[in-house]
């Protein structure tokens, strides 16, 4: 069936592996607090492990990879938004932590 | 729904994106309950988005030490304590409630309704069962260890308000969820969906409702990581 008719059916076995794919992947995640990682290496593993998870969910589960390209750009572009206010809150909040260490510390 | 699409399906890329967004009529070339559901979940990432931005402002701005997550949220087993335990399963609950979801939707638009139904009610069940932990977790955060909004004996007090925010008002998202899907269940159940007046059966709307629930679980997916695992 196509994805311009509206109807998004795919097989079983898909979901199935990318429900497997997301039980491992928690489990990776959670073992990095298991084990203390610490630093880079904890930083860098559970920001991967969150945006492997993340992928699969919206690819899959919710059929965004077989989506028409106007449906989305229109909903994955706007949150690159979000990453700008990250951005700049995280440079906001280095300078209040340094002003606190300054003055009130 | 019959869709106006077949000049527009035969373009296939980015030339495809140019005539969706210049056509006269419509843009989103899906049922329009889809492309509203997925307006109303990009409204909700902003939300979610501007909850962690900000708990993520404080507590890099915070100069008393933060709460370990690891050691607050452990579970004591016998005399091991395992960090994390709870909100371990709690994560792997969500993930197998979206599976069980995407197995609904696999069986409604094969015009199972029995099993699409039967499949939702559990996942309702592994969201209910999931909102049950998270008030365990309140309690015994609340009674035991004394976390408060405005503060906590651990360390800084934004731990107690970013995280009251921003799990409630997720656990507020799964609550509903569990809501909307035993009520589009019992519809599916008593044919309300099976059509009539020249119309023949449609299941989309198990779809639609299945968008919600996997981005209850995608959002859960960064509370996860950013707030237990940072």
């Amino acid at each position: 069936m196509s994805a311009t008719a509206g109807q998004q059916q795919h097989p079983i076995k898909l979901y199935l592996l990318i429900w497997g794919l997301l039980f491992v992947l928690s489990t990776m995640s959670y073992l990095v607090d298991y084990f203390q990682f610490h630093g880079l290496l904890r930083w860098g593993l559970i920001i991967l492990f969150m945006l492997l998870k993340a992928g699969l969910i919206v690819a899959v589960f919710m059929h965004m990879a077989w989506e028409r390209l106007a449906l989305i750009y229109a909903i994955l572009l706007p949150p690159g938004a979000l990453m700008v206010l990250v951005g700049l809150m995280a440079s906001e909040a280095g300078h209040t932590y340094l002003a606190r260490l300054l003055y009130f510390h | 729904m019959s869709q106006p699409s077949t000049t527009t399906a035969a373009a296939p890329g980015l030339r495809a994106l140019v005539k969706d967004w210049g056509s006269d009529r419509q843009t989103f070339h899906v049922p329009w309950g889809k492309a509203m559901m997925w307006i109303f979940l990009l409204s909700d990432t902003f939300i979610f988005g501007s909850f962690l931005t900000g708990y993520m402002t404080v507590r890099m701005s915070t100069t008393v030490p933060w709460p370990n997550p690891s050691e607050v949220f452990s579970l004591h087993i016998g005399n091991v304590s395992v960090p994390l335990l709870l909100i371990a399963i709690m994560t792997f609950i969500l993930i197998s409630s979206s599976g069980t979801m995407a197995m609904a939707v696999n069986c409604a638009y094969g015009g199972d309704k029995r099993n699409a139904a039967r499949l939702m009610f559990v996942t309702a069940a592994f969201g209910a069962s999931f909102v049950g932990m998270q008030a365990f977790e309140w309690s015994k955060l609340i009674l035991d260890e004394g976390v408060r909004p405005w503060g906590n004996p651990m360390g800084a007090a934004q731990f107690g308000s970013t995280f009251f925010m921003i799990t409630g008002f997720h656990g507020l998202h799964v609550s509903a969820g569990v809501i909307y899907l035993s009520i589009v269940a019992t519809r599916l159940l008593r044919g309300r969906y099976d059509g009539g007046h020249g119309h023949g059966p449609n299941y989309q709307i198990v779809e639609i409702a299945g968008l919600y629930w996997h981005f209850v679980d995608l959002v859960w997916v960064f509370i996860f990581a950013l707030f237990y695992l940072w």
